[in-house]
């Protein structure tokens, strides 16, 4: 006999609102249904009525952590479009602030994959040593987050050459800690005993699957969009792209900390060869013509297509984070496992809801029976009941 | 009819429920700044655990529509009670010798009411993340019973004559020296601090828990002034057990002179390893826990015993 365990909507794990149902047997879990759409916002609709300018600030709100990704994206697809070279040194400031982006995310997930296992000093030492990233972003950038960094043609703003020497030391010792971590966690057998052997993605259904990401990349797959089709300065720097052949969360746990040290890397070398020169290609319009900007955000392939009109706003943006490919991964993952490794494996793609989620009213037979227009109508109409009946 | 009084007294005050509870508090608060600073946090002020408890007793008591009403109430009672009575005996014995026969018997029985309270109030409680607390509250009694018992009675067999007084424990040891002396003792000491943690629910065994598996598991419908006996309940425990464990291996508490001071110190060694613990482990799976306590941890213990019996 089977029970039903809910995952949500409201859980300590999540961050945002999602529900997920387990059927279990004992500790067993039997299947998995995730039930998205608790928290959408709208972005797509509120995009085509913004100019391509405030566009960029807007989908850098999509996520408060992928703010960089998001950002460079769209305005690779407005480049696209417009056919825009930008200067050598935008490209390398873009490329070093969307690295650091990278950093502090993977370090977040190190820290709330340590809460979750219920290791609370990982958590919170996790979290300490993402403070000074956020502190370089800050120096770069003049914010922790939302950077109001990338525009179309270059990047907004210029920096100092006096900013540079402290963020190469904070980087040095980034990655001191961060081998000090990878060690701590490689060699606890509790941890490993956690991590190893546990959710397993097999290559074949993480193919099959489509995951993104790191996700993908803990099971053996191949791919990073830095360098399968290199945008920024990612083709003048020496890296290598982490793969893990395992499947596992641990594998998953590996990929992401050395993708760390990969960071810091290209960091390093990126501010010692920054060219000098212009910030940005001066953009008089986005002529008529459609485009499309992908890179890889710390979670996985962020997408983004933009249709002009020749206006100065698109007619449509639509844009993809990674996380609606990774989630569908966790049915097979989690088939088999028990209920307290349930949460960590749901984890382990480093999920970012409210930035995956799309809304369409359908009727049962697929035909749209709602646009966008109508659904902000009926919030409105909600909004209003409520003010008269509260 | 004195002497009665002086029982319930001695029960409901000191140094039964009222004392226990403050000084569990404060125990718990010495948890929470240990932990702190080893999380690089600056931890709360003392008056905390004091002001969560005092908060919740003031909240409302929500019970669950398909709830069990008076399991659900009366489980929290249960243990509070039971460690209420565990702390009171184990006091009158270190400071007037008042024991009788079988009394360790009845402490070891005494300290395994809480967990089966919480398992009474999580199963009445009908709630599934409840319930999968329950059986895994279920599962560790059964995997730390066994070692923890065996290793209580490697310090019985070391002492001669044999007994099963905890005052002819103490007395043993004031004339012999203090039982961790002894190589079997220091391995039944071992055993005996991870039961410790086990019967905590401290990490790496706060598995019926678990915050970000099951949310609280055993008492997430618990709320109001049935929680806040709950949270006493675990102070309390916090600080009994450690005492239990001075008395039975490391020559029980000496209430005068520079002996206060010993006591103060034997004390925090024990509550600093059972912090130090809870912070640098993860969580185990309850599979991994129950093999752990019957694998290594009970050949330990078994180890201890027959070392105690060849007379190490």
């Amino acid at each position: 006999m089977s029970t039903t365990i809910p995952i949500g909507p409201f859980h300590p794990v999540l961050e945002e609102p999602e529900y997920i149902t387990l059927q279990v047997e004992g500790e067993t879990v039997l299947s998995a249904d995730i039930e998205l759409g608790r928290i959408h916002r709208g972005m797509e609709l509120l995009a085509e009525e913004k100019t391509f300018d405030q566009d960029v600030f807007l989908v850098e709100r999509i996520c408060g952590i992928c703010s960089a990704s998001h950002s460079w994206a769209a305005t690779l697809a407005m480049e696209d479009i417009g056919g825009i070279t930008i200067p050598d040194r935008a490209r390398y400031l873009r490329t070093i602030v969307h690295e650091l982006e990278r950093l502090h995310s993977h370090m977040l997930w190190v820290g709330l994959a340590g809460h979750i296992i219920g290791y609370w000093t990982v958590f919170m030492w996790g979290w300490k040593y993402r403070e000074p990233v956020l502190d370089a972003l800050e120096a770069i950038t003049g914010n922790r987050n939302n950077y109001a960094w990338y525009c179309p043609g270059g990047v907004r703003r210029d920096v100092p050459d006096e900013v540079w020497p402290p963020v190469l030391k904070s980087m040095d010792e980034f990655a001191e800690k961060t081998n000090l971590l990878i060690g701590a966690i490689l060699n606890d057998p509790v941890i490993l005993g956690r991590l190893k052997g546990v959710g397993i993605l097999t290559k074949e259904d993480a193919i099959a699957y489509g995951t993104l990401g790191p996700t993908a990349r803990g099971s053996g797959v191949d791919i990073d969009v830095r360098r399968d089709e290199s945008y920024g300065a990612y083709d003048e720097v020496d890296w290598k792209v982490i793969t893990q052949p395992d499947g596992d969360c641990l594998a998953v746990a590996v990929v992401r900390l050395l993708e760390m040290i990969e960071a810091t890397k290209i960091i390093k070398q990126c501010i010692k060869n920054l060219p000098k020169g212009e910030i940005r290609s001066e953009v008089r319009e986005i002529p008529r013509g459609e485009g499309i900007g992908h890179i890889e955000a710390p979670r996985g392939e962020s997408f983004h297509f933009i249709r002009s009109n020749g206006t100065n706003m698109p007619v449509r943006h639509k844009m993809r984070a990674p996380t609606f490919l990774n989630i569908p991964s966790y049915r097979p993952r989690v088939k088999g496992e028990t209920i307290s490794d349930a949460t960590l494996i749901f984890a382990v793609i480093d999920p970012c809801y409210s930035c995956t989620e799309r809304m369409a009213a359908v009727d049962p037979g697929g035909k749209r029976i709602a646009n966008g227009h109508d659904l902000i109508k009926l919030s409105h109409e909600k909004t209003e009941w409520l003010k008269k009946n509260l | 009819m004195a002497s009665t009084l002086r029982l319930v007294l001695s029960f409901l005050i000191f140094p039964g429920l009222l004392f226990t509870a403050v000084i569990g508090l404060v125990t718990q608060w010495i948890d929470r700044k240990v932990s702190a600073l080893v999380q690089w946090r600056v931890g709360p002020p003392w008056y905390q655990p004091f002001a969560d408890v005092l908060k919740l007793m003031g909240k409302e008591i929500v019970i669950p529509a398909g709830a069990r009403r008076a399991g659900f109430l009366i489980a929290p009672m249960a243990g509070f009670a039971a460690i209420g009575v565990v702390s009171t005996m184990l006091w009158l014995t270190n400071m007037h010798g008042t024991g009788f026969v079988g009394d360790l018997i009845g402490v070891i029985y005494l300290l395994t009411i809480p967990s089966l309270g919480i398992i009474l109030g999580a199963s009445a409680s009908s709630n599934p993340l409840s319930s999968v607390g329950a059986s895994r509250e279920m599962k560790l009694v059964l995997a730390y019973e066994l070692p923890f018992v065996i290793a209580i009675f490697t310090a019985v067999t070391k002492v001669s004559p044999m007994t099963l007084r905890l005052d002819g424990i103490l007395e043993y040891q004031a004339a012999n020296g203090v039982l961790l002396g002894n190589a079997s003792c220091i391995l039944a000491f071992i055993v005996c601090i991870l039961v410790v943690q086990a019967k905590l629910t401290y990490p790496p065994f706060d598995i019926p828990e678990a915050d970000t598996e099951l949310m609280e598991g055993t008492h997430i419908e618990y709320s109001g002034a049935a929680l806040a006996v709950i949270k006493l309940q675990q102070a309390m425990m916090l600080f009994t057990l450690p005492i239990f464990l001075i008395t039975v291996f490391w020559g029980g508490l000496v209430l005068s002179g520079w002996g206060i001071l010993y006591t103060i110190v034997k004390y925090v060694i024990i509550i600093v390893i059972i912090v130090l613990i809870k912070n640098t482990t993860p969580r185990v799976r309850i599979d991994q826990a129950v093999r752990f306590f019957w694998g290594p941890v009970t050949v330990i213990a078994v180890v201890g015993m027959i070392l105690a019996i060849l007379g190490f």
